[in-house]
């Protein structure tokens, strides 16, 4: 099989799942016996190329243009259908990030393709291969195979490969450059500027202790339990996109893929149900406590300690206790 | 404006599932619901027809209970709906999904053409950016705000980590919204009462004459197995709450 793996950057800023995803792509490459080339698209990926080329790669394709500089889905799938003709890929894998969901799912299908996206693990049986996703939000798993004539198009979510078992090469691949042919008219989005909101008021990132809450947590009137738990961990308080949606509490306090990614010592989720946006967020986080009136919520699935039950009863009892503890 | 807002009827937030046949789940004792990404969709088709005049149509795929789902829609506002008529809709692979919506959104000639990101069961997130690429139309995805200007639209797409970006699109377009864009609204009793006059407009998918081989298929779906073992503290709400901080304490040494 031919593997091509689609890297991502950004003004020669890598995204860094992609190496998560060359993680991947390097392990089915050597199940599958398969051949492996990466592409770097963008304007000046050249040094990038030559950065990914001391990877255990087969070959770097490097593919360059001024209407590239600014990803539009129109110029990136124009360039990646030249690529794809010109490499003849089986497996074309990519992270998935929100810029693939912008571009992926089109370039498959202009192709006449399908996508499997936000894979979290394969596996290869009986010289098949087998694409595991979620569904339901988690609650279930899904094993999902291609059919019809390649190329078959796979992205894997962040977090479900490590980058740092991304293997370097014996010797520097070869680096070899793609031209394309892409005029202004065949671009009909124009990308203006980039900019980020107001300057973040709380960084999550380095508080050692989060208390986040989620849907379970009812109306805005409640959040106050959550802050108390908070306060007496010495903590600070996070929550789950839909609170945020909701205006409960302020976006710079969301954790998960639109938010903020941290790794406390400890988490504590109360009413998260475990949305996979939302793990991939805090799962990296050393302690994870769960506290939700289901027992199958997904959440389970990365806590370390859980409690199944209603969380305005658990959250007083355990702000009593500490409470009691600090008095004496 | 005449914009076309596809919505889904996904299973309720906190429906028991049980998986039957392998590759699909018991229907039967659950409810169902407006995929929530799709209700902000809907919110915003109504705000821009409130703003700038037009029609919402309200577009969705199923078997016959997703007509509730669009009824729904109509009590909130939305002006008329499209049934497309499936019991196996669920089946279907993300392409030739889009391929069904696209040919009855195609008969509709709309300006805008918007879902939401991604729905609560199958979780795809391809379906906007699929259906721009056979209606031939430019798209862009995880929008926070729409602007519409003369002839086109300027919106702001979020990024990753905090990031945004404004884009400029021509009309026609699809447009994928993120969730939490708007505040949703309620449907109120008069809008409930105006919904029964409404059309809904039921199409067979087969009569829409798309033809697709899939591109994929699900062989089995399952409850995932545990990578972590997580250990359960039972009791009363103290006994519990005791067990956990001790456990913090002496065992995780987190505290």
């Amino acid at each position: 099989m031919n593997i091509l793996l689609i890297t991502e950057q950004r003004d020669a800023h890598w995204n860094k799942t992609s190496f998560e995803t060359l993680a991947a792509a390097q392990q089915i490459a050597a199940e599958t016996k398969s051949r492996l080339a990466a592409a770097v698209i963008g304007k000046g990926g050249a040094a990038l190329a030559g950065e990914l080329a001391a990877s255990k790669l087969d070959e770097v394709l490097l593919i360059e243009h001024d209407l590239l500089a600014a990803y539009t889905p129109d110029g990136y799938t124009i360039a990646l259908q030249k690529v794809i003709a010109q490499a003849k890929p089986d497996l074309v894998l990519l992270p998935h990030t929100y810029q693939v969901r912008d571009f992926a799912p089109k370039l498959a299908a202009s192709l006449g393709k399908g996508m499997i996206g936000d894979c979290i693990a394969y596996r290869h049986e009986n010289g098949k291969l087998i694409f595991v996703r979620q569904m339901f939000q988690g609650k279930t798993a899904a094993d999902v195979v291609f059919e019809g004539a390649a190329p078959w198009f796979a992205t894997f979510q962040a977090g479900a490969f490590r980058a740092d078992l991304a293997a370097q090469g014996t010797a520097k691949a070869p680096v070899t450059s793609i031209s394309v042919e892409l005029k202004p008219e065949q671009i009909r989005t124009k990308p203006l500027e980039l900019f980020r909101e107001a300057k973040q008021a709380v960084d999550l990132t380095q508080a050692p202790i989060l208390v986040a809450v989620g849907r379970g947590i009812k109306a805005p009137e409640n959040i106050p339990l959550a802050e108390k738990l908070a306060k007496l961990l010495g903590g600070e308080l996070a929550a789950s996109r839909p609170i945020c949606d909701e205006g409960w509490l302020p976006m710079d306090r969301q954790i998960g893929s639109s938010g903020q990614t941290v790794a406390p010592k400890l988490y504590l989720a109360l009413g998260i149900s475990g949305a996979i946006q939302h793990v991939v967020g805090m799962k990296g986080s050393r302690t994870i406590v769960a506290i939700n009136k289901d027992q199958n919520a997904p959440i389970f699935e990365v806590a370390d300690y859980g409690i199944v039950g209603d969380l305005f009863e658990i959250v007083p009892a355990l702000s009593e206790e500490l409470e009691k503890g600090k008095g004496t | 404006m005449k914009i076309v807002v596809c919505i889904k009827q996904v299973p309720a937030k906190d429906a028991p599932l049980a998986i039957t046949d392998a590759s699909w789940i018991r229907e039967t004792d659950i409810g169902f619901e407006m995929n929530e990404p799709d209700s902000y969709a809907l919110e915003e088709a109504l705000r821009l027809k409130e703003k700038h005049t037009g029609e919402v149509i309200a577009v969705s795929m199923g078997p016959e209970r997703v007509k509730q789902t669009i009824k729904e829609a109509l009590a909130k506002g939305a002006d008329r709906g499209v049934h497309i008529a499936d019991d196996k809709a669920h089946s279907l692979d993300p392409l030739g999904a889009a391929k069904s919506l696209a040919a009855a959104i195609e008969r509709e000639k709309p300006d805008l053409v918007l879902t939401g990101l991604q729905s609560e069961d199958q979780g795809f997130g391809q379906t906007g950016v699929l259906l721009a690429e056979i209606l031939g139309l430019p798209h862009a995805t995880i929008i926070m705000q729409i602007d519409a200007q003369t002839g086109g639209l300027r919106v702001k797409r979020e990024l990753e980590a905090g990031w945004f970006q404004s884009v400029e699109l021509p009309m026609p377009a699809v447009l994928t919204i993120q969730s939490g864009i708007n505040k949703v609204r309620y449907a109120t009793l008069k809008g409930i009462m105006a919904a029964k006059k409404k059309e809904i407009a039921t199409i067979a998918r087969e009569s829409l004459g798309v033809t697709h081989n899939p591109t994929q298929h699900i062989e089995r779906i399952y409850i995932p197995s545990k990578t972590k073992k997580t250990e359960f503290l039972t009791g009363t709400p103290k006994e519990a709450a005791t067990k956990l901080l001790e456990k913090l304490k002496h065992e995780a040494r987190v505290l």
